[in-house]
């Protein structure tokens, strides 16, 4: 057994670029310890999440956007129409399809899947990322 | 909010398949063979290379005359349509799903390799997927079964066959095919057997299970016996018809592709059982393609509840249509994967998957599955889970020994 004193494992904060570069709905990827994470500034905000989906590991932030999918029912039951509702952001995995809300990273038909986040902060006008 | 933010959604994606590349490498698959028995081209991008290799008659003039119908660009393309007829479809959930070798920059036409492009992107897919040896079939070929003009299938099959035996299988030797049989016709599906069927890269012959004949027709006899003299599996290859007059009520793509891709495979197994097809032909090795894996229980359990109550209906069979049913070989393509575990567990038990069940991708199709579906598993060995990767189909196939190292040949475009 080895003796000393217990290490902290450090995270390493990355610097992704400068708030001026982030329009609204932009991301970068970039390499955080070794695993590939993507940033994204939306409503605002910004929100980084691992590249890899829960089904298969897909390239999940390299996905686009699309708003998600509506269906309008009236009161007697019909089905009167699909529609987009483009306020609420879905994050689409390029590789098959499974869709996560933007904003929380949540699998939007199973919020039991929820993809790994990291967290962004600002200083002096410069985004950065960290696990 | 602003509609902008859609706009701004599409990025370039520098390699579709790294983080496949990723899962590779972290699970050693340079260590031990994987084997994948369906994976696909676009043949429909080649007609103009296809129809030289058509026979002189009627079916090359109309074939011919698709191709060069006064277009220049895109000719194969658009001959395609005519050809083998357009399907209804949304595999790509109005965009939302990018794939590789469609939607994807064609970087691989101005590379400079004498090879063939769906050699090329073939063998850039296996060593980023961590594939040794693959099994290629046709894309929209498989709907060649309900085309009303028999002759039709059989010439376009025949001159598809020579010319990825001829042109692309030669190119490299991790490339296979099962050959195209057309099944409308048994006495051509039988001239195909004898033509192709001794070349070391058919490893079987393929039925598209989208047709309307029934597998236990006498006139298929003389068919299955030379397979099973050559010692080669057959395999029936599920697809989709919105045309089929029960599944034309189906209003969504997810519905078609979730019944449409197990009932085709349904009617022939159920056929093939029920009228003795195992017992007339023993030693025939028999593959079903593209159907998952939730279909097999279902099966088992609907056919050996029959069968008890109704034997004299089915006089050939020795034993349960299940027995026959853990006798033959699936694919394991697309996997049911969601909350499921405990269920693919029973599954596997069930049909012998260890010895049974072969990996298989579907790459470039928008429901691929990775090695990890398999490697993935908790309920497997590792021993099960090579041989389901690779072992099983190695066997079947009778592919010689040797992993490629694969990882090291993997590129980005």
């Amino acid at each position: 057994m080895t003796t000393g004193t217990p290490t902290v494992q450090a995270t390493k904060r990355v610097h992704v670029g400068s708030e001026a570069e982030f329009e609204e709905g932009s991301r970068k990827i970039v390499e955080v310890d070794g695993k590939r994470v993507g940033v994204f500034k939306y409503r605002g905000k910004y929100r980084a999440y691992l590249n890899v989906c829960l089904h298969q590991g897909g390239p999940v932030c390299e996905g686009k956007y699309f708003p998600r999918t509506t269906a309008e029912v009236n009161d007697g039951g019909e089905l009167i129409k699909e529609g987009s509702d483009f306020d609420s952001a879905h994050l689409v995995c390029p590789w098959h399809g499974w869709e996560y809300d933007l904003a929380t990273g949540e699998h939007v038909a199973d919020s039991s899947y929820a993809l790994k986040k990291y967290t962004v902060t600002i200083e002096d006008g410069d985004v950065y990322v960290q696990q | 909010m602003s509609r902008e933010l859609y706009t701004r959604s599409n990025v370039w994606v520098e390699n579709t398949l790294s983080n496949a590349r990723e899962q590779a490498a972290d699970r050693g698959y340079d260590d031990f063979l994987i084997v994948d028995v369906d994976a696909h081209h676009y043949e429909n991008r080649a007609w103009a290379d296809i129809v030289p290799f058509m026979e002189d008659g009627p079916m090359k003039e109309w074939a011919h005359a698709q191709v060069y119908r006064g277009s220049t660009g895109g000719a194969s393309m658009n001959a395609s349509a005519a050809l083998t007829g357009v399907q209804i479809g949304n595999q790509e959930v109005g965009g939302r799903i990018v794939r590789a070798g469609r939607n994807f920059k064609d970087a691989v036409t101005e590379a400079d390799d004498e090879r063939h492009h769906d050699v090329v992107r073939m063998l850039w897919a296996m060593d980023n997927m961590g594939v040794d040896y693959t099994v290629m079939f046709p894309t929209p070929m498989l709907n060649l079964g309900m085309h009303p003009q028999i002759e039709a299938e059989v010439s376009l099959a025949r001159a598809y066959n020579r010319w990825l035996t001829q042109v692309l299988l030669p190119q490299d030797d991790r490339i296979k095919t099962m050959i195209y049989l057309p099944f409308n016709d048994p006495k051509a599906a039988l001239e195909f057997v004898e033509e192709f069927g001794a070349l070391d890269s058919v490893v079987g012959f393929m039925v598209t299970s989208v047709r309307n004949r029934m597998v236990h027709h006498n006139d298929y006899a003389p068919v299955y016996s030379a397979i099973q003299d050559l010692g080669k599996p057959l395999a029936f290859h599920a697809a989709y018809n919105w045309n089929e007059p029960n599944l034309a009520q189906l209003n969504k793509f997810i519905s078609i592709h979730a019944l449409g891709f197990t009932t085709s495979n349904m009617v022939h197994l159920t056929n093939w059982i029920i009228n003795g097809l195992p017992e007339r032909f023993p030693d025939l090795d028999v593959l079903w393609i593209e159907s998952g894996l939730a279909w097999i229980p279902f099966m088992m359990q609907r056919l050996d509840n029959e069968y008890m109550m109704r034997t004299s209906e089915a006089p050939l069979l020795k034993k349960l249509p299940s027995e026959y049913m853990r006798d033959m070989y699936f694919s394991t393509q697309p996997m049911e994967l969601h909350h499921n575990e405990k269920a693919l567990e029973v599954t596997f038990e069930m049909m012998d998957a260890p010895n049974r069940l072969l990996f298989s991708s579907d790459y470039p199709h928008w429901d691929y599955d990775l090695p990890s579906t398999i490697y993935d598993r908790p309920t497997l060995s590792e021993e099960d889970k090579r041989k389901i990767l690779g072992g099983n189909a190695q066997r079947l196939f009778k592919l010689p020994d040797g992993v490629r190292k694969k990882l090291a040949r993997a590129t980005d475009w």
